[in-house]
């Protein structure tokens, strides 16, 4: 399936906007993804959709250089944000990857306090004053609407908390060191329908001020939380517009298909 | 981690419940079930004693059960029965008026004047004219031994356990983690043997000591043992960490050496502290390799050049020539109580501090 440069809505975006040019993936010399262009507008959702396996989880790790954690992992192509290329011999992923921040699957919080968790990457980042620090937790907390829940018990144990409220400590975490552009794997797959709520809400919050790449196995989450939905399919790019397109009239028929439930 | 809640008593006991035979089942009761309604409907908890006798246990599964617990107490009651029979042999230190007239717990603890020295000293010679067994040579030189080897070994293990489970790569893991655990494998006469004809020699050359067998040689000899039970269980510890803790770490922008201090280690910090334990055990326990290369000259001296007897040496070389029940016996099983209480209290301090740190943060002990 070639893949042809598909762009949506080209609007007038703020900072935060991801170009991905060409990108391919490789494991062990597998192909797994692309190539894939697309741009990604800034400071808005974009969901990611598709069937298992179908390349998805591994664009979203692409866009931060996760990928490489993974021994064998390849990539060719060019993602930039904001004109600034991710890869690449002179860029260091760990500058990278603390202006793209990561939310995963399953809440993954640190077996420290609720405070100590928000406060990590400020700290790995050299903050070391207590006021600053306490100030920018707060803040975090509050923009991943944790904060009336947690306030009186900020240094117990993270691994305390209900399974949404762990999400959402991780998602204030990612927002603690202040990155553009928040990638999120499925983070609703393993909680129950309120926490969803909670969560899906969350999102749609945070597009005012962040960039927010969703990957969902959720075709109603990615109708209700995303301004603009891609459609993978076997490792390719099938059709990426704005979420109201792709799921009302679609141009390709096997997004039509995806989408109405006729595989998958 | 998990290792050690698998050994906790709940293991223990859970299946042992399971082994209480139900009360003997009416061979009809599932057609009872079929007939009456009131049975049909009955609590579940009612209907549950139904269903052991639809599906017996077969026997053999219920011996075979019953015989992993005896051979799981076994060790239990071997272990008790060592205390008991080591401790037996070691009252009359308390009890025999005899024995007291040689030698009496106080003797042994607080300092003495000997006839012919030219102040009170604490002086283990039990084989002379009037024997002397003051303990504290002994300890202390159990003590020093003991430290030298775990500020050798454990560095060196959790250094090399850090390598092999994060920077490593499949190939030389492969290597490196066989070739530290094949370490345990040799036996300890081996290294005593080696550190007594070799390394006592280079330390000797290389640090000038006056006394060629001395407590750094046997410290560092005795790391040697101590190595690869620190470097096992702290690399389990460090491979049982989640990679999710991981990838977390990695997506705030951390890099890899901020990964492993922060967020890593500490994860790891119960597993590491439970190997450090384990190995401050096996360093005071250890018997062959001290016997061989600490010189056994029972020496009061914080000084790590001069020669020591420990405690499980002097036991291994004086027990197999004193008098049957006489008070160098006794107090040699005094030693080995000793020994023993102190090994008991690592272990013990060492659970206590491992069940600490994993409520700290906040896993369930």
């Amino acid at each position: 399936m070639s893949t042809s440069i598909a762009t949506a809505q080209p609007l007038d975006t703020p900072a935060g906007n991801l170009t991905v040019s060409d990108l391919s993936v490789f494991y062990g010399g597998k192909k797994a993804l692309g190539p894939v262009s697309m741009n990604i507008p800034g400071k808005q959702v974009t969901a990611l959709i598709g069937p298992s396996g179908c390349g998805k989880s591994t664009f979203l790790r692409s866009l931060n250089r996760m990928n490489e954690l993974i021994p064998g992992c390849r990539v060719e192509g060019v993602v930039k944000l904001d004109d600034e290329p991710i890869y690449g011999s002179s860029v260091d992923a760990v500058a990278v990857r603390r202006r793209i921040g990561m939310v995963f699957q399953k809440s993954n919080p640190f077996p420290k306090s609720i405070f100590e968790n928000v406060a990590y990457g400020l700290r790995i980042g050299g903050l070391r004053e207590r006021s600053e620090l306490g100030g920018r937790v707060e803040s975090a907390l509050r923009h991943a609407a944790l904060w009336e829940e947690v306030k009186e018990r900020l240094h117990e144990s993270a691994l305390g908390l209900s399974g949404g409220q762990q999400q959402r400590l991780c998602i204030a975490r990612a927002l603690a060191v202040e990155p553009d552009v928040i990638l999120m794997d499925e983070p609703a797959s393993a909680l129950d329908p309120i926490a969803t709520a909670h969560i899906e809400e969350l999102i749609h919050e945070l597009a005012r001020e962040y960039t927010v790449v969703i990957v969902t196995h959720n075709m109603q989450q990615a109708a209700r939380v995303s301004h603009h939905t891609a459609f993978f399919y076997m490792g390719d790019l099938v059709e990426f517009d704005r979420t109201q397109v792709i799921f009302t009239k679609p141009s390709q028929s096997k997004t039509e298909d995806y989408v109405t439930g006729r595989f998958g | 981690m998990d290792g050690n809640e698998i050994q906790g008593a709940p293991g223990l006991s859970t299946p042992a419940s399971r082994l209480v035979p139900e009360p003997a089942a009416p061979v009809a009761a599932p057609r009872n079930v079929a007939q009456s309604s009131p049975e049909a409907t009955a609590p579940i908890h009612r209907r549950r004693t139904a269903r052991p006798k639809s599906r017996p246990v077969p026997l053999l599964e219920r011996v075979l059960e019953r015989l992993i617990h005896i051979l799981a107490y076994t060790a239990v009651a071997a272990m008790i029965l060592i205390f008991v029979f080591v401790a037996k042999e070691a009252l009359p230190l308390l009890t025999s008026p005899e024995i007291h007239e040689e030698v009496t717990l106080a003797k042994m603890w607080f300092i003495q004047h000997w006839p012919g020295y030219d102040a009170p000293e604490h002086v283990w010679q039990p084989v002379s004219e009037i024997p002397k067994y003051g303990v504290w040579p002994l300890l202390v030189g159990t003590l020093k031994v003991t430290i030298i080897a775990m500020l050798v070994a454990v560095p060196l293990s959790v250094a090399a356990a850090v390598f092999v489970s994060q920077y490593a790569g499949q190939r030389t893991r492969e290597i490196v983690k066989p070739a530290i655990e094949f370490l345990a494998g040799i036996p300890s006469v081996v290294l005593g043997f080696f550190a007594l004809i070799v390394m006592a020699s280079w330390f000797q050359e290389v640090f000038g000591f006056d006394s060629r067998l001395n407590a750094v040689v046997a410290g560092v000899a005795l790391s040697f043992a101590v190595i690869p039970i620190v470097f096992t269980v702290c690399e389990e510890a460090l491979g049982a960490v989640p990679p999710s803790y991981v990838e977390a770490s990695v997506a705030l922008g951390a890099a890899r050496w901020q990964t492993i201090t922060k967020v890593v280690l500490p994860a790891a910090a119960p597993g590491i502290a439970a190997s450090v334990a384990l190995g401050l055990g096996r360093a005071f326990g250890e018997t062959m390799i001290v016997l061989m290369a600490s010189g056994n000259a029972a020496i009061l001296s914080a000084n790590p050049a001069e020669s020591v007897r420990t405690l499980s040496a002097t036991i291994a070389a004086e027990l197999a020539e004193v008098v049957f029940g006489g008070p160098h016996y006794t107090v040699l099983f005094a030693l080995a109580v000793l020994l023993f209480l102190i090994t008991f209290g690592i272990n013990f301090a060492g659970d206590y501090t491992i069940m600490r740190m994993k409520r700290r943060m906040g896993v369930a002990a």
